[in-house]
Protein backbone atom coordinates (compact mmCIF):
# COMPACT_ATOMS: atom_id res chain seq x y z
CA UNK A 1 0.00 0.00 0.00
CA UNK A 2 1.22 3.42 -0.88
CA UNK A 3 0.31 5.23 2.30
CA UNK A 4 2.62 8.14 1.57
CA UNK A 5 1.03 8.96 -1.81
CA UNK A 6 -2.48 8.82 -0.36
CA UNK A 7 -1.48 11.11 2.42
CA UNK A 8 0.07 13.59 0.02
CA UNK A 9 -3.12 13.63 -2.03
CA UNK A 10 -5.26 14.19 1.06
CA UNK A 11 -2.93 16.93 2.16
CA UNK A 12 -3.20 18.64 -1.23
CA UNK A 13 -6.98 18.34 -1.27
CA UNK A 14 -7.05 19.86 2.18
CA UNK A 15 -4.89 22.77 1.14
CA UNK A 16 -7.00 23.35 -1.99
CA UNK A 17 -10.27 23.40 -0.05
CA UNK A 18 -8.86 25.72 2.61
CA UNK A 19 -7.73 28.13 -0.08
CA UNK A 20 -11.22 28.00 -1.60
CA UNK A 21 -12.70 28.90 1.79
CA UNK A 22 -10.42 31.94 1.87
CA UNK A 23 -11.55 32.81 -1.66
CA UNK A 24 -15.18 32.66 -0.54
CA UNK A 25 -14.51 35.23 2.16
CA UNK A 26 -12.59 37.27 -0.42
CA UNK A 27 -15.55 37.24 -2.83
CA UNK A 28 -17.85 38.62 -0.13
CA UNK A 29 -15.48 41.44 0.73
CA UNK A 30 -14.84 42.27 -2.94
CA UNK A 31 -18.60 42.51 -3.48
CA UNK A 32 -18.85 44.96 -0.60
CA UNK A 33 -16.01 47.02 -2.04
CA UNK A 34 -17.63 47.02 -5.50
CA UNK A 35 -20.98 48.22 -4.16
CA UNK A 36 -19.47 50.92 -1.96
CA UNK A 37 -16.96 51.92 -4.62
CA UNK A 38 -19.55 52.49 -7.35
CA UNK A 39 -21.83 54.35 -4.94
CA UNK A 40 -18.93 56.55 -3.86
CA UNK A 41 -17.70 57.35 -7.38
CA UNK A 42 -21.11 57.86 -8.99
CA UNK A 43 -22.48 59.67 -5.96
CA UNK A 44 -19.68 62.14 -5.35
CA UNK A 45 -19.55 63.28 -8.96
CA UNK A 46 -23.07 64.71 -8.67
CA UNK A 47 -23.04 65.75 -5.05
CA UNK A 48 -22.98 69.47 -4.31
CA UNK A 49 -24.24 71.88 -1.70
CA UNK A 50 -27.31 72.52 -3.87
CA UNK A 51 -28.18 68.86 -3.75
CA UNK A 52 -28.63 69.07 0.00
CA UNK A 53 -30.15 72.54 0.22
CA UNK A 54 -32.45 72.73 -2.84
CA UNK A 55 -35.90 71.18 -3.32
CA UNK A 56 -36.41 68.84 -6.25
CA UNK A 57 -37.20 70.22 -9.69
CA UNK A 58 -39.61 68.84 -12.30
CA UNK A 59 -38.30 66.76 -15.20
CA UNK A 60 -36.51 68.80 -17.80
CA UNK A 61 -35.28 71.51 -15.49
CA UNK A 62 -31.65 71.05 -14.67
CA UNK A 63 -30.40 70.91 -11.10
CA UNK A 64 -32.57 70.52 -8.08
CA UNK A 65 -31.76 68.67 -4.90
CA UNK A 66 -33.24 66.45 -2.29
CA UNK A 67 -33.59 68.78 0.65
CA UNK A 68 -37.19 67.81 1.30
CA UNK A 69 -36.49 64.09 1.08
CA UNK A 70 -33.56 64.32 3.47
CA UNK A 71 -35.75 66.31 5.85
CA UNK A 72 -38.54 63.76 5.33
CA UNK A 73 -36.27 60.86 6.23
CA UNK A 74 -35.32 62.55 9.49
CA UNK A 75 -38.97 63.24 10.31
CA UNK A 76 -39.99 59.65 9.60
CA UNK A 77 -37.14 58.21 11.63
CA UNK A 78 -37.96 60.60 14.49
CA UNK A 79 -41.62 59.70 14.35
CA UNK A 80 -40.89 56.00 14.31
CA UNK A 81 -38.48 56.33 17.25
CA UNK A 82 -41.01 58.34 19.21
CA UNK A 83 -43.49 55.48 18.91
CA UNK A 84 -41.12 52.52 19.05
CA UNK A 85 -38.85 53.56 21.91
CA UNK A 86 -41.42 53.62 24.75
CA UNK A 87 -43.08 50.44 23.51
CA UNK A 88 -39.84 48.59 22.84
CA UNK A 89 -38.10 49.68 26.04
CA UNK A 90 -41.06 48.95 28.32
CA UNK A 91 -41.60 45.58 26.67
CA UNK A 92 -37.89 44.85 27.10
CA UNK A 93 -38.09 45.81 30.79
CA UNK A 94 -41.10 43.54 31.22
CA UNK A 95 -39.29 40.62 29.58
CA UNK A 96 -36.11 41.07 31.59
CA UNK A 97 -37.48 42.08 34.98
CA UNK A 98 -41.08 41.08 35.58
CA UNK A 99 -42.36 38.45 33.18
CA UNK A 100 -43.08 34.91 34.27
CA UNK A 101 -41.64 32.20 32.04
CA UNK A 102 -44.85 31.63 30.06
CA UNK A 103 -45.64 35.29 29.39
CA UNK A 104 -42.00 35.90 28.49
CA UNK A 105 -41.96 32.99 26.04
CA UNK A 106 -45.15 34.19 24.34
CA UNK A 107 -43.99 37.78 23.97
CA UNK A 108 -40.50 36.79 22.91
CA UNK A 109 -41.97 34.48 20.29
CA UNK A 110 -44.26 37.24 19.00
CA UNK A 111 -41.34 39.67 18.86
CA UNK A 112 -39.15 37.21 16.95
CA UNK A 113 -41.94 36.46 14.49
CA UNK A 114 -42.65 40.17 14.04
CA UNK A 115 -38.95 40.82 13.43
CA UNK A 116 -39.00 38.20 10.67
CA UNK A 117 -42.03 39.58 8.84
CA UNK A 118 -40.90 41.08 5.50
CA UNK A 119 -40.99 44.87 5.71
CA UNK A 120 -43.27 45.14 2.69
CA UNK A 121 -45.96 43.28 4.63
CA UNK A 122 -45.64 45.77 7.49
CA UNK A 123 -46.22 48.45 4.86
CA UNK A 124 -49.39 46.70 3.68
CA UNK A 125 -50.51 46.51 7.31
CA UNK A 126 -49.98 50.25 7.86
CA UNK A 127 -51.84 50.88 4.62
CA UNK A 128 -54.76 48.76 5.84
CA UNK A 129 -55.06 50.33 9.28
CA UNK A 130 -54.13 53.95 8.55
CA UNK A 131 -54.02 54.93 4.89
CA UNK A 132 -57.35 53.34 3.98
CA UNK A 133 -59.41 54.75 6.87
CA UNK A 134 -57.77 58.19 6.54
CA UNK A 135 -58.18 58.20 2.75
CA UNK A 136 -54.74 59.68 2.30
CA UNK A 137 -51.12 58.63 2.26
CA UNK A 138 -49.42 60.21 5.24
CA UNK A 139 -46.20 60.68 7.15
CA UNK A 140 -47.86 59.23 10.24
CA UNK A 141 -48.73 55.93 8.54
CA UNK A 142 -45.12 55.60 7.36
CA UNK A 143 -43.89 56.42 10.85
CA UNK A 144 -46.09 53.69 12.32
CA UNK A 145 -44.87 51.17 9.73
CA UNK A 146 -41.23 51.94 10.54
CA UNK A 147 -42.02 51.83 14.27
CA UNK A 148 -43.46 48.33 13.95
CA UNK A 149 -40.22 47.23 12.30
CA UNK A 150 -38.24 48.87 15.08
CA UNK A 151 -40.20 47.67 18.14
CA UNK A 152 -39.16 44.00 18.24
CA UNK A 153 -35.49 44.92 17.69
CA UNK A 154 -35.50 47.47 20.51
CA UNK A 155 -37.42 45.14 22.84
CA UNK A 156 -35.08 42.18 22.36
CA UNK A 157 -31.85 44.16 22.62
CA UNK A 158 -33.15 46.02 25.68
CA UNK A 159 -34.07 42.71 27.29
CA UNK A 160 -30.67 41.20 26.59
CA UNK A 161 -28.80 44.25 27.89
CA UNK A 162 -30.90 44.41 31.07
CA UNK A 163 -30.23 40.74 31.73
CA UNK A 164 -26.48 41.42 31.75
CA UNK A 165 -26.83 43.68 34.80
CA UNK A 166 -25.78 41.51 37.75
CA UNK A 167 -28.48 40.49 40.22
CA UNK A 168 -26.44 41.78 43.13
CA UNK A 169 -27.23 45.32 42.00
CA UNK A 170 -30.96 44.62 42.12
CA UNK A 171 -30.61 43.03 45.53
CA UNK A 172 -28.47 45.83 46.93
CA UNK A 173 -31.01 48.42 45.84
CA UNK A 174 -33.92 46.35 47.14
CA UNK A 175 -32.20 46.03 50.49
CA UNK A 176 -32.18 49.81 50.72
CA UNK A 177 -35.99 49.70 50.55
CA UNK A 178 -36.25 51.34 47.12
CA UNK A 179 -39.30 50.42 45.08
CA UNK A 180 -38.90 48.18 42.06
CA UNK A 181 -39.80 50.78 39.45
CA UNK A 182 -37.22 53.25 40.77
CA UNK A 183 -34.62 50.50 40.89
CA UNK A 184 -35.41 49.56 37.30
CA UNK A 185 -35.25 53.10 35.96
CA UNK A 186 -32.57 54.45 38.28
CA UNK A 187 -30.17 51.57 38.81
CA UNK A 188 -30.65 48.84 36.24
CA UNK A 189 -31.33 50.95 33.15
CA UNK A 190 -28.19 53.09 33.63
CA UNK A 191 -26.18 49.88 34.03
CA UNK A 192 -27.44 48.56 30.73
CA UNK A 193 -27.50 51.85 28.84
CA UNK A 194 -24.62 51.10 26.43
CA UNK A 195 -26.27 47.96 25.16
CA UNK A 196 -29.67 49.60 24.92
CA UNK A 197 -28.37 52.62 23.02
CA UNK A 198 -26.41 50.33 20.69
CA UNK A 199 -29.58 48.41 19.89
CA UNK A 200 -31.58 51.58 19.33
CA UNK A 201 -28.98 53.11 17.03
CA UNK A 202 -28.70 49.94 14.94
CA UNK A 203 -32.50 49.86 14.64
CA UNK A 204 -32.49 53.52 13.60
CA UNK A 205 -29.85 52.82 10.96
CA UNK A 206 -31.96 50.00 9.64
CA UNK A 207 -35.22 51.89 9.32
CA UNK A 208 -33.49 54.94 7.83
CA UNK A 209 -32.77 52.81 4.76
CA UNK A 210 -36.09 50.99 4.58
CA UNK A 211 -37.96 51.61 1.37
CA UNK A 212 -40.58 48.92 0.86
CA UNK A 213 -42.92 50.00 3.69
CA UNK A 214 -42.81 53.62 2.50
CA UNK A 215 -44.05 53.10 -1.06
CA UNK A 216 -47.70 53.00 -0.14
CA UNK A 217 -47.63 54.86 3.16
CA UNK A 218 -45.37 57.91 2.74
CA UNK A 219 -45.79 57.88 -1.06
CA UNK A 220 -43.37 60.77 -1.63
CA UNK A 221 -44.17 64.42 -2.13
CA UNK A 222 -43.30 66.98 -4.76
CA UNK A 223 -44.34 69.83 -2.51
CA UNK A 224 -41.99 69.44 0.42
CA UNK A 225 -42.93 68.52 3.95
CA UNK A 226 -46.48 69.69 4.60
CA UNK A 227 -47.55 67.95 7.77
CA UNK A 228 -47.87 64.59 9.42
CA UNK A 229 -51.23 63.80 7.84
CA UNK A 230 -49.90 64.51 4.33
CA UNK A 231 -47.71 62.47 1.98
CA UNK A 232 -44.00 62.94 2.62
CA UNK A 233 -40.79 62.27 0.71
CA UNK A 234 -37.92 60.14 1.93
CA UNK A 235 -34.39 59.56 0.71
CA UNK A 236 -34.67 55.80 0.02
CA UNK A 237 -38.03 56.28 -1.70
CA UNK A 238 -36.54 58.89 -3.98
CA UNK A 239 -33.60 56.63 -4.84
CA UNK A 240 -36.07 53.96 -5.93
CA UNK A 241 -38.18 56.36 -8.03
CA UNK A 242 -35.24 58.10 -9.65
CA UNK A 243 -33.32 54.89 -10.31
CA UNK A 244 -36.22 53.47 -12.30
CA UNK A 245 -36.90 56.73 -14.15
CA UNK A 246 -35.75 57.08 -17.77
CA UNK A 247 -34.07 60.46 -17.21
CA UNK A 248 -30.32 60.35 -16.87
CA UNK A 249 -30.32 63.44 -14.67
CA UNK A 250 -32.58 61.70 -12.17
CA UNK A 251 -30.50 58.55 -12.32
CA UNK A 252 -27.44 60.59 -11.38
CA UNK A 253 -29.39 62.09 -8.51
CA UNK A 254 -30.31 58.59 -7.36
CA UNK A 255 -26.60 57.77 -7.05
CA UNK A 256 -25.92 60.98 -5.13
CA UNK A 257 -28.80 60.21 -2.77
CA UNK A 258 -27.53 56.64 -2.40
CA UNK A 259 -24.17 58.03 -1.40
CA UNK A 260 -25.78 60.20 1.29
CA UNK A 261 -27.84 57.27 2.58
CA UNK A 262 -24.81 54.97 2.71
CA UNK A 263 -22.85 57.58 4.66
CA UNK A 264 -25.74 57.96 7.10
CA UNK A 265 -26.47 54.26 7.61
CA UNK A 266 -22.93 52.88 7.60
CA UNK A 267 -21.79 55.90 9.61
CA UNK A 268 -24.19 55.06 12.42
CA UNK A 269 -23.19 51.39 12.27
CA UNK A 270 -19.46 52.10 12.40
CA UNK A 271 -19.69 54.68 15.20
CA UNK A 272 -21.92 52.42 17.30
CA UNK A 273 -19.60 49.47 16.91
CA UNK A 274 -16.49 51.50 17.70
CA UNK A 275 -18.05 52.98 20.82
CA UNK A 276 -19.49 49.72 22.11
CA UNK A 277 -16.28 47.75 21.52
CA UNK A 278 -14.27 50.40 23.35
CA UNK A 279 -16.67 50.25 26.32
CA UNK A 280 -16.18 46.49 26.57
CA UNK A 281 -12.41 46.85 26.85
CA UNK B 1 -47.24 55.42 60.30
CA UNK B 2 -45.51 57.53 57.66
CA UNK B 3 -43.24 54.59 56.88
CA UNK B 4 -46.28 52.51 56.14
CA UNK B 5 -47.70 55.18 53.91
CA UNK B 6 -44.48 55.45 51.98
CA UNK B 7 -44.31 51.69 51.63
CA UNK B 8 -47.86 51.44 50.34
CA UNK B 9 -47.21 54.28 47.93
CA UNK B 10 -44.17 52.43 46.66
CA UNK B 11 -46.27 49.30 46.27
CA UNK B 12 -48.83 51.18 44.19
CA UNK B 13 -46.07 52.69 42.11
CA UNK B 14 -44.64 49.23 41.53
CA UNK B 15 -48.01 47.88 40.57
CA UNK B 16 -48.63 50.64 38.03
CA UNK B 17 -45.14 50.29 36.58
CA UNK B 18 -45.33 46.52 36.29
CA UNK B 19 -48.76 46.70 34.67
CA UNK B 20 -47.48 49.33 32.26
CA UNK B 21 -44.57 47.17 31.14
CA UNK B 22 -46.92 44.21 30.83
CA UNK B 23 -49.21 46.33 28.66
CA UNK B 24 -46.41 47.22 26.25
CA UNK B 25 -45.19 43.64 26.18
CA UNK B 26 -48.65 42.44 25.26
CA UNK B 27 -48.85 45.21 22.68
CA UNK B 28 -46.24 43.32 20.64
CA UNK B 29 -48.47 40.25 20.63
CA UNK B 30 -51.43 42.48 19.77
CA UNK B 31 -49.60 44.02 16.80
CA UNK B 32 -48.90 40.56 15.42
CA UNK B 33 -52.50 39.44 15.84
CA UNK B 34 -53.78 42.76 14.50
CA UNK B 35 -51.59 42.33 11.45
CA UNK B 36 -53.10 38.94 10.73
CA UNK B 37 -56.66 40.18 11.20
CA UNK B 38 -56.19 43.37 9.14
CA UNK B 39 -54.59 41.53 6.22
CA UNK B 40 -57.31 38.89 6.22
CA UNK B 41 -60.07 41.51 6.33
CA UNK B 42 -58.64 43.51 3.45
CA UNK B 43 -57.85 40.41 1.42
CA UNK B 44 -61.35 39.04 2.00
CA UNK B 45 -62.90 40.16 -1.34
CA UNK B 46 -60.19 38.23 -3.18
CA UNK B 47 -60.24 35.22 -0.85
CA UNK B 48 -64.01 34.98 -1.27
CA UNK B 49 -64.00 35.37 -5.04
CA UNK B 50 -61.09 33.12 -6.01
CA UNK B 51 -60.81 30.64 -3.17
CA UNK B 52 -58.00 28.12 -3.58
CA UNK B 53 -57.75 28.77 -7.30
CA UNK B 54 -55.93 32.02 -6.41
CA UNK B 55 -52.89 29.91 -5.61
CA UNK B 56 -52.95 27.90 -8.85
CA UNK B 57 -54.09 30.43 -11.44
CA UNK B 58 -51.52 32.14 -13.68
CA UNK B 59 -53.87 34.92 -14.73
CA UNK B 60 -53.23 38.53 -13.61
CA UNK B 61 -55.60 40.77 -15.47
CA UNK B 62 -56.77 43.94 -13.66
CA UNK B 63 -59.13 44.81 -16.53
CA UNK B 64 -61.04 41.54 -16.37
CA UNK B 65 -60.43 41.37 -12.61
CA UNK B 66 -58.90 37.89 -12.80
CA UNK B 67 -56.08 37.36 -10.34
CA UNK B 68 -53.85 34.36 -9.63
CA UNK B 69 -50.69 34.05 -7.60
CA UNK B 70 -48.85 31.13 -9.16
CA UNK B 71 -46.27 33.07 -11.24
CA UNK B 72 -45.42 35.25 -8.22
CA UNK B 73 -45.09 32.24 -5.90
CA UNK B 74 -42.96 30.49 -8.52
CA UNK B 75 -40.80 33.57 -8.95
CA UNK B 76 -40.36 33.94 -5.20
CA UNK B 77 -39.29 30.34 -4.73
CA UNK B 78 -37.10 30.24 -7.85
CA UNK B 79 -35.20 33.46 -7.13
CA UNK B 80 -34.67 32.43 -3.50
CA UNK B 81 -33.45 29.01 -4.61
CA UNK B 82 -30.94 30.56 -7.02
CA UNK B 83 -29.88 32.89 -4.23
CA UNK B 84 -29.28 29.99 -1.83
CA UNK B 85 -27.44 27.87 -4.41
CA UNK B 86 -24.96 30.74 -4.78
CA UNK B 87 -24.96 31.94 -1.17
CA UNK B 88 -24.62 28.66 0.75
CA UNK B 89 -21.18 27.54 -0.48
CA UNK B 90 -19.79 31.08 -0.25
CA UNK B 91 -21.23 31.63 3.23
CA UNK B 92 -20.07 28.28 4.57
CA UNK B 93 -16.62 28.86 3.09
CA UNK B 94 -16.46 32.30 4.69
CA UNK B 95 -17.70 30.99 8.02
CA UNK B 96 -15.09 28.22 8.03
CA UNK B 97 -12.43 30.71 7.03
CA UNK B 98 -13.43 33.17 9.75
CA UNK B 99 -13.71 30.65 12.56
CA UNK B 100 -11.09 28.00 11.71
CA UNK B 101 -8.47 29.32 9.33
CA UNK B 102 -8.00 33.06 9.42
CA UNK B 103 -5.20 34.39 11.58
CA UNK B 104 -6.48 36.04 14.75
CA UNK B 105 -5.87 39.62 13.60
CA UNK B 106 -7.95 39.11 10.47
CA UNK B 107 -11.06 37.69 12.06
CA UNK B 108 -12.58 40.82 13.56
CA UNK B 109 -12.07 43.15 10.60
CA UNK B 110 -13.37 40.51 8.17
CA UNK B 111 -16.47 39.81 10.25
CA UNK B 112 -17.00 43.55 10.54
CA UNK B 113 -16.87 44.04 6.76
CA UNK B 114 -19.34 41.24 6.19
CA UNK B 115 -21.69 42.82 8.75
CA UNK B 116 -21.38 46.10 6.86
CA UNK B 117 -22.61 44.34 3.73
CA UNK B 118 -25.72 43.39 5.71
CA UNK B 119 -26.23 47.00 6.78
CA UNK B 120 -26.35 48.46 3.25
CA UNK B 121 -29.98 49.40 2.51
CA UNK B 122 -31.70 47.13 0.04
CA UNK B 123 -32.57 49.96 -2.34
CA UNK B 124 -28.89 50.79 -2.78
CA UNK B 125 -28.01 47.19 -3.57
CA UNK B 126 -30.86 47.36 -6.09
CA UNK B 127 -29.48 50.54 -7.63
CA UNK B 128 -26.06 48.95 -7.96
CA UNK B 129 -27.61 45.76 -9.28
CA UNK B 130 -29.58 47.59 -11.94
CA UNK B 131 -26.82 49.83 -13.28
CA UNK B 132 -23.64 47.84 -12.62
CA UNK B 133 -24.46 44.16 -12.26
CA UNK B 134 -27.30 43.69 -14.75
CA UNK B 135 -25.32 44.92 -17.79
CA UNK B 136 -22.52 42.57 -16.78
CA UNK B 137 -24.96 39.67 -16.37
CA UNK B 138 -26.45 40.33 -19.82
CA UNK B 139 -23.08 40.40 -21.51
CA UNK B 140 -20.90 38.40 -21.00
CA UNK B 141 -22.49 36.10 -18.37
CA UNK B 142 -25.80 35.23 -20.03
CA UNK B 143 -24.36 35.19 -23.53
CA UNK B 144 -21.65 32.80 -22.39
CA UNK B 145 -24.11 30.56 -20.54
CA UNK B 146 -26.46 30.60 -23.54
CA UNK B 147 -23.81 29.54 -26.03
CA UNK B 148 -22.10 26.95 -23.82
CA UNK B 149 -24.92 25.52 -21.69
CA UNK B 150 -27.82 26.52 -23.95
CA UNK B 151 -28.92 22.89 -24.30
CA UNK B 152 -30.37 23.18 -20.78
CA UNK B 153 -33.81 24.80 -20.63
CA UNK B 154 -32.45 26.89 -17.74
CA UNK B 155 -30.18 28.86 -20.04
CA UNK B 156 -32.34 29.34 -23.12
CA UNK B 157 -33.93 32.47 -24.47
CA UNK B 158 -32.71 35.98 -25.14
CA UNK B 159 -30.35 37.53 -22.58
CA UNK B 160 -32.30 40.41 -21.02
CA UNK B 161 -30.02 40.98 -18.07
CA UNK B 162 -32.96 41.67 -15.77
CA UNK B 163 -34.64 38.44 -14.69
CA UNK B 164 -34.52 35.50 -12.30
CA UNK B 165 -30.75 35.06 -12.57
CA UNK B 166 -30.00 38.67 -11.64
CA UNK B 167 -32.58 38.57 -8.85
CA UNK B 168 -31.02 35.36 -7.51
CA UNK B 169 -27.52 36.84 -7.48
CA UNK B 170 -28.76 39.99 -5.74
CA UNK B 171 -30.53 37.83 -3.15
CA UNK B 172 -27.33 35.85 -2.63
CA UNK B 173 -25.46 39.09 -1.87
CA UNK B 174 -28.15 40.03 0.64
CA UNK B 175 -28.36 36.74 2.54
CA UNK B 176 -24.64 35.85 2.59
CA UNK B 177 -23.98 38.06 5.66
CA UNK B 178 -26.67 36.45 7.79
CA UNK B 179 -25.88 32.87 6.76
CA UNK B 180 -22.19 33.55 7.36
CA UNK B 181 -22.75 35.11 10.78
CA UNK B 182 -25.06 32.40 12.10
CA UNK B 183 -23.03 29.48 10.76
CA UNK B 184 -19.84 31.04 12.12
CA UNK B 185 -21.43 30.99 15.56
CA UNK B 186 -22.51 27.38 15.03
CA UNK B 187 -19.00 26.32 13.98
CA UNK B 188 -17.52 28.15 16.93
CA UNK B 189 -19.82 26.27 19.30
CA UNK B 190 -18.17 22.95 18.36
CA UNK B 191 -15.92 21.90 21.24
CA UNK B 192 -12.18 21.87 20.63
CA UNK B 193 -11.93 18.24 21.71
CA UNK B 194 -13.86 17.19 18.60
CA UNK B 195 -11.17 18.71 16.42
CA UNK B 196 -8.28 17.42 18.51
CA UNK B 197 -9.61 13.86 18.47
CA UNK B 198 -9.85 13.92 14.70
CA UNK B 199 -6.39 15.48 14.29
CA UNK B 200 -4.93 12.82 16.59
CA UNK B 201 -6.25 10.18 14.20
CA UNK B 202 -4.12 11.68 11.44
CA UNK B 203 -6.79 13.63 9.64
CA UNK B 204 -5.95 16.68 7.55
CA UNK B 205 -7.47 20.02 8.51
CA UNK B 206 -10.08 19.75 5.75
CA UNK B 207 -11.06 16.27 6.97
CA UNK B 208 -11.39 17.62 10.49
CA UNK B 209 -13.77 20.27 9.18
CA UNK B 210 -15.91 18.04 6.95
CA UNK B 211 -16.05 14.91 9.13
CA UNK B 212 -16.00 16.32 12.61
CA UNK B 213 -16.83 20.03 12.83
CA UNK B 214 -19.60 20.38 10.24
CA UNK B 215 -21.53 17.22 11.19
CA UNK B 216 -21.39 18.28 14.83
CA UNK B 217 -23.14 21.59 14.17
CA UNK B 218 -25.28 20.38 11.27
CA UNK B 219 -28.62 21.57 12.62
CA UNK B 220 -27.21 25.02 13.36
CA UNK B 221 -25.95 25.25 9.78
CA UNK B 222 -29.31 24.15 8.38
CA UNK B 223 -30.93 26.72 10.66
CA UNK B 224 -28.60 29.41 9.30
CA UNK B 225 -29.50 28.53 5.72
CA UNK B 226 -33.22 28.53 6.45
CA UNK B 227 -32.90 31.85 8.25
CA UNK B 228 -31.28 33.17 5.08
CA UNK B 229 -34.11 31.67 3.05
CA UNK B 230 -36.64 33.52 5.22
CA UNK B 231 -34.79 36.76 4.49
CA UNK B 232 -34.58 36.04 0.75
CA UNK B 233 -38.27 35.22 0.35
CA UNK B 234 -39.39 38.58 1.71
CA UNK B 235 -36.67 40.77 0.21
CA UNK B 236 -38.36 43.45 -1.84
CA UNK B 237 -36.61 46.52 -3.17
CA UNK B 238 -33.45 45.12 -4.69
CA UNK B 239 -35.36 42.26 -6.31
CA UNK B 240 -38.07 44.56 -7.68
CA UNK B 241 -35.36 46.62 -9.36
CA UNK B 242 -33.60 43.76 -11.16
CA UNK B 243 -36.19 41.04 -11.81
CA UNK B 244 -37.91 42.74 -14.75
CA UNK B 245 -41.48 42.58 -13.41
CA UNK B 246 -43.13 40.44 -16.04
CA UNK B 247 -45.74 37.95 -14.95
CA UNK B 248 -44.98 34.62 -16.55
CA UNK B 249 -43.97 31.07 -15.75
CA UNK B 250 -40.72 30.39 -17.49
CA UNK B 251 -38.11 27.70 -16.98
CA UNK B 252 -35.38 30.00 -18.28
CA UNK B 253 -33.33 31.83 -15.68
CA UNK B 254 -32.80 34.63 -18.23
CA UNK B 255 -36.50 35.37 -18.29
CA UNK B 256 -37.88 38.42 -16.48
CA UNK B 257 -40.36 37.55 -13.76
CA UNK B 258 -41.94 38.67 -10.51
CA UNK B 259 -41.80 37.69 -6.87
CA UNK B 260 -44.68 38.17 -4.46
CA UNK B 261 -42.91 41.09 -2.83
CA UNK B 262 -41.97 42.73 -6.13
CA UNK B 263 -45.52 42.37 -7.43
CA UNK B 264 -46.95 44.07 -4.35
CA UNK B 265 -44.29 46.79 -4.36
CA UNK B 266 -44.66 47.65 -8.03
CA UNK B 267 -48.46 47.56 -8.37
CA UNK B 268 -49.94 48.55 -5.03
CA UNK B 269 -50.01 52.29 -5.72
CA UNK B 270 -51.76 51.93 -9.06
CA UNK B 271 -54.25 49.33 -7.88
CA UNK B 272 -57.87 50.40 -7.75
CA UNK B 273 -60.97 48.57 -6.64
CA UNK B 274 -61.39 46.28 -3.65
CA UNK B 275 -60.75 43.12 -5.64
CA UNK B 276 -57.46 44.29 -7.15
CA UNK B 277 -56.16 45.64 -3.83
CA UNK B 278 -57.55 42.58 -2.04
CA UNK B 279 -55.64 40.31 -4.42
CA UNK B 280 -52.39 42.16 -3.75
CA UNK B 281 -53.02 41.92 0.00
CA UNK B 282 -53.78 38.23 -0.35
CA UNK B 283 -50.41 37.90 -2.10
CA UNK B 284 -48.88 39.55 0.97
CA UNK B 285 -50.72 37.03 3.17
CA UNK B 286 -49.31 34.13 1.17
CA UNK B 287 -45.83 35.58 1.61
CA UNK B 288 -46.49 36.03 5.33
CA UNK B 289 -47.51 32.38 5.66
CA UNK B 290 -44.42 31.15 3.79
CA UNK B 291 -41.95 33.29 5.75
CA UNK B 292 -43.66 32.47 9.05
CA UNK B 293 -43.23 28.75 8.45
CA UNK B 294 -39.63 29.15 7.33
CA UNK B 295 -38.72 31.39 10.27
CA UNK B 296 -40.23 29.06 12.85
CA UNK B 297 -38.31 26.09 11.45
CA UNK B 298 -35.11 28.12 11.46
CA UNK B 299 -35.56 29.30 15.05
CA UNK B 300 -36.17 25.78 16.29
CA UNK B 301 -33.03 24.51 14.56
CA UNK B 302 -30.81 27.37 15.71
CA UNK B 303 -32.10 27.12 19.28
CA UNK B 304 -31.27 23.44 19.36
CA UNK B 305 -27.60 23.97 18.54
CA UNK B 306 -27.21 26.99 20.74
CA UNK B 307 -28.72 25.09 23.66
CA UNK B 308 -26.34 22.15 23.14
CA UNK B 309 -23.45 24.59 23.28
CA UNK B 310 -23.53 24.80 27.06
CA UNK B 311 -23.18 21.05 27.54
CA UNK B 312 -20.68 20.66 24.70
CA UNK B 313 -17.97 22.79 26.19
Amino acid sequence: MNMGGGYMRRKQLSRLMLVLCGCAAGIVIITLVLILGYTLINGISYLSLDFITQPSKPVGEAGGGMRDDIYGTFILVGLASLIALPVGLMAGIFLAEFAGPKAAAAIRFAADILAGVPSIIIGVFAYAILVRPMHTYSAISAGVALAIIMIPVVARTAEESLRLVPNSQREAALALGISRWRITLGVIMPGAITGIVTGIMLAVARIAGETAPLIFTALGSAFGVQGLAEPIGALPLQIYRYALSPYSDWQKQAWAAAFLLVVLVLGINIIVRLVSSRKKM
Amino acid sequence: MSDNKAASRARIGDKIFTRLTLFFGLLIVAILIGLLIALNLDAWPAIQKFGVSFLTSIEWDPVKEEFGALPAIYGTLLSSLIGLVIAVPISLGSAIFLSELAPEWMRKPCSFLIEMLAAIPSVIIGLWGLYVMVPFIRNPVEIWLGSNLGFLPLFQGPPFGVGFLSAGIILAIMVIPIITAVSREAVRAVPLTQREAMLALGATRWEVITRSVLPYCRSGLVGAVILGLGRALGETMAVTMVIGNSYALSASLFSPGSTIASKVASEFNEASGDLYIGSLIELALVLFAITLLVNIIARLLVWRTVSTRGTGE
